[in-house]
C-alpha cells in the first residue's frame, strides 16, 4: 500500500474524529471540576440542529456554529444549576439533560430535515507543514476548526496541568472540601468548567451537522456524545490522551466504513464495530485503572454541601 | 401621608428537615409536572404554537384508555425492571436494546424455531426465552461492572446501539421476509403466535397481567425478600454491604438479569402484541420506551405499585405526543423534552425535601 491511499483514510479520520475531540475535552473539564454531565449527547444534537438551521437560513456558518456554542453552553448550565445548587443526582440529570436536548433539537429542526447546506468551511493549508509527506496533508489541510481543536487540546493540557487554575480545578474535582477551606469558590469553578463542556459539546454537534455532513436528520449524532463520555475514561481524564483517543474512535469508525465499502461487509455489522469498540476499549482502561491506581476524580459525580464539611 | 410600614423586614429562613411524608413527596411530584408544563408552554408559545390546544390534546390522550395502555404496558414492564437496578445504585441505561433482544427473541420462535406450533406453546415459550435473552443480553455489562468495575452507563448505552444495528442487520439479511417485496423486514409471525387482545381494543392482555404481576412481585421481592433487603443496602451503602457481607457480584448480575429480562418481556410483548414483525429501523419497536421507562421509575419514587399509575400517565403523553405530531405538525420530539423537562424538575425539587424555607415578618422595634 502506498502513502498516498493512506491519505484519504486518514483525513476521513480527522474528519470524523473532530466532533468527538471536542465533546471529550469539554467533558474533561467538567468531571476533573466533579461534574458527570451525561448530557453530552442531547448538547451535540442541540449544537447541531442549531447550527444547520442558523447556517442554512441566513447563509452564515459562523454565526451558525457561534449559536451552537451559545445553545450548548446554556444547556450545560441548566445541569449545573440542577447539580451544584439543587444537589440532585447527577446521573439522572444528565440523562434527563440528553432526553431534553434530543428533543429541542428534533423540535427546532423538523422542518429541516434532509435539507441540503451548500455552504462549507473550505481547508487551509499550513505553510510548510502542510509539505510534510502524509502527515501534511492529513493533518495540516483542514479547515479552520480542526485547528481549533489542536490548539485547544494543548491549551487546555496546559492550564490543567501548568497553572494554578488547573490546579484549582483538580483540587476541586478531588476534594472539594479542601479546597474550600483554602478559599477557592466550588460553585464558581464548576459552573465555569460545566458549562465550558457544554459549548464545547454543542460545537461538536455543530461540526457534525455544518462541516462535515451538510445536512441534519433526527439522531445524526448516532451517540456520539456518549461516545465521548466513555472515552474521558479511557483518556484517564487528560485533554491530550483525550484528543487521542477521539482520533483512535474516528479511526474506527473509517475502519468500519472501509470493511463495507470495499471488503463489502453487511453495513449493519460494521456499524455495530464502533460501539462494540468503546466496551473493548473500556476494558482496557478498566486493567489499567487497576495497575495504576489512577481514576476518576475523587468528588465526581459528587454534591458539594457545604454544611458537611468536617 | 402614608402610614409608616410596621413591617421592618422579612426574614427568611431555612432549616433542615428531618422526615418527609408521602403526601408531601406526591405534592412535590405534582408541583414539577407543572413546572415542566409551563416551560413547554413557553417552548411552545415562543414557536407560535397555541399551548392549550397542545395541551388540551394531551389530556384527551390520556382518557383513550385502549391505546394508552398499549403504550403503558412496556413502560411498567421496563420501569419495575429499572426500579430493581436504581435501588441497587446499579444504572441500567439499556432497557432500549433488550427490549430489542426480547423482540428478536419473539421472531426467532415465532418464525424460526415453531413455526407450527400452537398458541399454548409458542406464546410462553416466547415469553421465557424473550425474558433469558434480554436478561443475559443485560449480564453483558452486568458483569463488566461487578469484575472490572467498567461504568455500567456507558456499556449499556452502547449495548443499545449494538442491539439496534443486530436487529437491523437480521431484519435486512438473513431474516428478510420472503413475501415482503424489497422492504426490509420480516414476514409476519403466524396468527397463532399472536398475543391475544381484549375484545374490540388493541390491549394485548397476556403482556399487561404479567406487567402487573410483575410489580406486585418486585414490590414484595425489594420489601419483604433478604435479597431485596441486600438490595436496599448495597444501594444505599455499599461500604456497609461490604461489612456486613452481601455479595456485590451477585447483587449487581442477579438486579441487571431481573431487570434486562422484564424489559426484554415488554419486547416480546411489542413484537407479537402490536407489530408482529421485525424491520431494519427498530426505533419504532423500542420507541424510547427504555429511556421514558426511566422517568417512570423517578416519578414513581423507586416504588414497583406507583409505577403501574405513572406508566399509564406517561403513556398517555407518548400517545398525546404522537397527536401533536399530526393535528400541529410537531416534530415527536416534544415528548421527550417533556420527559427531560419533568425529571429535571423532579429532581431540582429534592432539595426541598432537605430543607424547610420559611418566612417569618419580624416588626420593627
Amino acid at each position: 500500500m502506498s502513502l498516498e491511499s493512506l491519505i484519504s483514510p486518514l483525513y476521513e479520520m480527522i474528519l470524523l474524529s473532530t466532533p468527538i475531540i471536542f465533546a471529550t475535552i469539554g467533558e474533561i473539564y467538567a468531571e476533573r471540576s466533579g461534574i458527570l454531565n451525561l448530557g453530552i449527547e442531547g448538547i451535540m444534537s442541540l449544537g447541531a440542529a442549531i447550527a444547520f438551521v442558523i447556517a442554512y437560513t441566513t447563509g452564515n456558518i459562523t454565526l451558525g456554529i457561534f449559536l451552537a456554542l451559545v445553545a450548548g453552553g446554556l444547556l450545560a448550565l441548566i445541569h449545573a444549576l440542577v447539580s451544584i445548587n439543587f444537589n440532585a443526582n447527577q446521573v439522572i440529570s444528565g440523562l434527563a439533560l440528553a432526553m431534553l436536548g434530543l428533543g429541542l433539537s428534533s423540535f427546532v429542526g423538523k422542518k429541516y430535515v434532509g435539507l441540503r447546506l451548500e455552504l462549507m468551511l473550505q481547508p487551509i493549508k499550513i505553510p510548510l507543514l502542510s509539505s510534510i509527506p502524509l502527515i501534511g496533508p492529513v493533518f495540516f489541510n483542514q479547515d479552520i476548526l480542526v485547528y481549533t481543536a489542536y490548539i485547544l487540546t494543548i491549551a487546555l493540557w496546559f492550564l490543567l496541568y501548568k497553572t494554578k487554575w488547573g490546579l484549582y480545578i483538580r483540587a476541586v474535582g478531588e476534594n472539594p472540601y479542601a479546597a474550600d477551606s483554602m478559599g477557592i469558590n466550588i460553585y464558581l469553578v464548576r459552573y465555569l468548567c460545566t458549562v465550558f463542556g457544554g459549548m464545547l459539546a454543542g460545537l461538536g454537534g455543530a461540526y457534525i451537522t455544518v462541516v462535515y455532513m451538510h445536512t441534519w436528520r433526527e439522531g445524526i449524532t448516532m451517540g456520539k456524545g456518549w461516545v465521548a463520555v466513555a472515552l474521558v475514561i479511557f483518556a484517564f481524564w487528560d485533554p491530550l490522551k483525550g484528543f487521542l483517543a477521539s482520533l483512535f474512535f474516528g479511526g474506527i469508525e473509517v475502519a468500519a466504513i472501509e470493511l463495507y465499502s470495499i471488503y463489502g461487509l453487511n453495513t449493519h455489522l460494521t456499524n455495530m464495530i464502533p460501539y462494540a469498540a468503546v466496551i473493548v476499549v473500556m476494558m482496557f482502561s478498566a486493567s489499567e485503572i487497576m495497575k495504576k491506581r489512577i481514576g476518576a476524580p475523587a468528588s465526581l459525580g459528587k454534591p458539594f454541601i457545604r454544611e458537611k464539611r468536617r | 401621608m402614608k402610614p409608616p410600614l410596621n413591617i421592618s423586614r422579612i426574614k427568611l429562613s431555612i432549616q433542615k428537615r428531618e422526615e418527609v411524608s408521602r403526601k408531601f413527596d406526591a405534592i412535590l411530584t405534582f408541583i414539577s409536572i407543572c413546572v415542566a408544563l409551563f416551560v413547554v408552554a413557553v417552548i411552545f408559545l415562543s414557536f407560535g404554537i397555541n399551548a392549550f390546544v397542545a395541551f388540551k390534546q394531551i389530556f384527551i390522550s390520556l382518557l383513550n384508555a385502549d391505546i394508552v395502555t398499549v403504550r403503558m404496558i412496556p413502560l411498567l414492564l421496563c420501569s419495575i425492571g429499572l426500579i430493581i437496578v436504581f435501588k441497587a445504585n446499579v444504572w441500567n441505561i439499556g432497557a432500549e436494546g433488550q427490549i430489542l433482544i426480547g423482540a428478536v427473541a419473539a421472531t426467532w420462535i415465532a418464525l424460526f424455531l415453531m413455526p407450527d406450533a400452537s398458541s399454548y406453546v409458542v406464546i410462553p415459550c416466547m415469553f421465557i426465552l424473550g425474558f433469558l435473552l434480554a436478561g443475559l443480553w443485560a449480564l453483558i455489562p452486568a458483569t463488566l461492572r461487578a469484575y472490572l468495575d467498567i461504568n455500567e452507563i456507558i456499556t449499556t448505552l452502547m449495548m443499545n446501539y449494538i442491539a439496534y444495528f443486530l436487529v437491523a442487520y437480521l431484519a435486512s439479511g438473513p431474516w428478510i421476509g420472503k413475501a415482503v417485496w424489497g422492504f426490509k423486514q420480516t414476514d409476519l409471525i403466524p396468527p397463532q403466535a399472536r398475543l391475544p387482545q381484549i375484545k374490540g381494543t388493541l390491549i394485548h392482555y397476556p403482556t399487561l397481567i404479567i406487567a402487573i404481576i410483575g410489580a406486585v412481585l418486585v414490590y414484595i421481592l425489594l420489601q419483604y425478600t433478604k435479597f431485596g433487603f441486600e438490595i436496599r443496602v448495597f444501594g444505599s451503602n455499599p461500604e456497609a454491604a461490604k461489612y456486613a457481607g452481601i455479595n456485590e457480584a451477585k447483587v449487581i448480575l442477579l438486579t441487571m438479569f431481573i431487570s434486562g429480562g422484564l424489559a426484554g418481556i415488554a419486547g416480546v410483548g411489542e413484537l407479537a402484541g402490536v407489530r408482529y414483525r421485525l424491520t431494519a429501523n427498530p426505533k419504532g419497536l423500542s420507541a424510547d420506551y427504555g429511556f421514558t421507562a426511566i422517568i417512570v421509575a423517578c416519578l414513581a419514587r423507586f416504588n414497583p405499585i406507583a409505577a403501574i399509575l405513572v406508566s399509564y400517565l406517561m403513556g398517555g403523553i407518548i400517545v398525546g405526543g404522537y397527536a401533536l405530531q399530526t393535528s400541529l405538525n410537531v416534530s415527536r420530539g416534544v415528548v421527550n423534552i417533556f420527559n427531560g423537562l419533568i425529571l429535571l424538575s423532579l429532581i431540582s425539587a429534592e432539595i426541598l425535601k432537605r430543607y424547610k424555607i420559611s418566612f417569618k415578618v419580624v416588626k420593627s422595634r
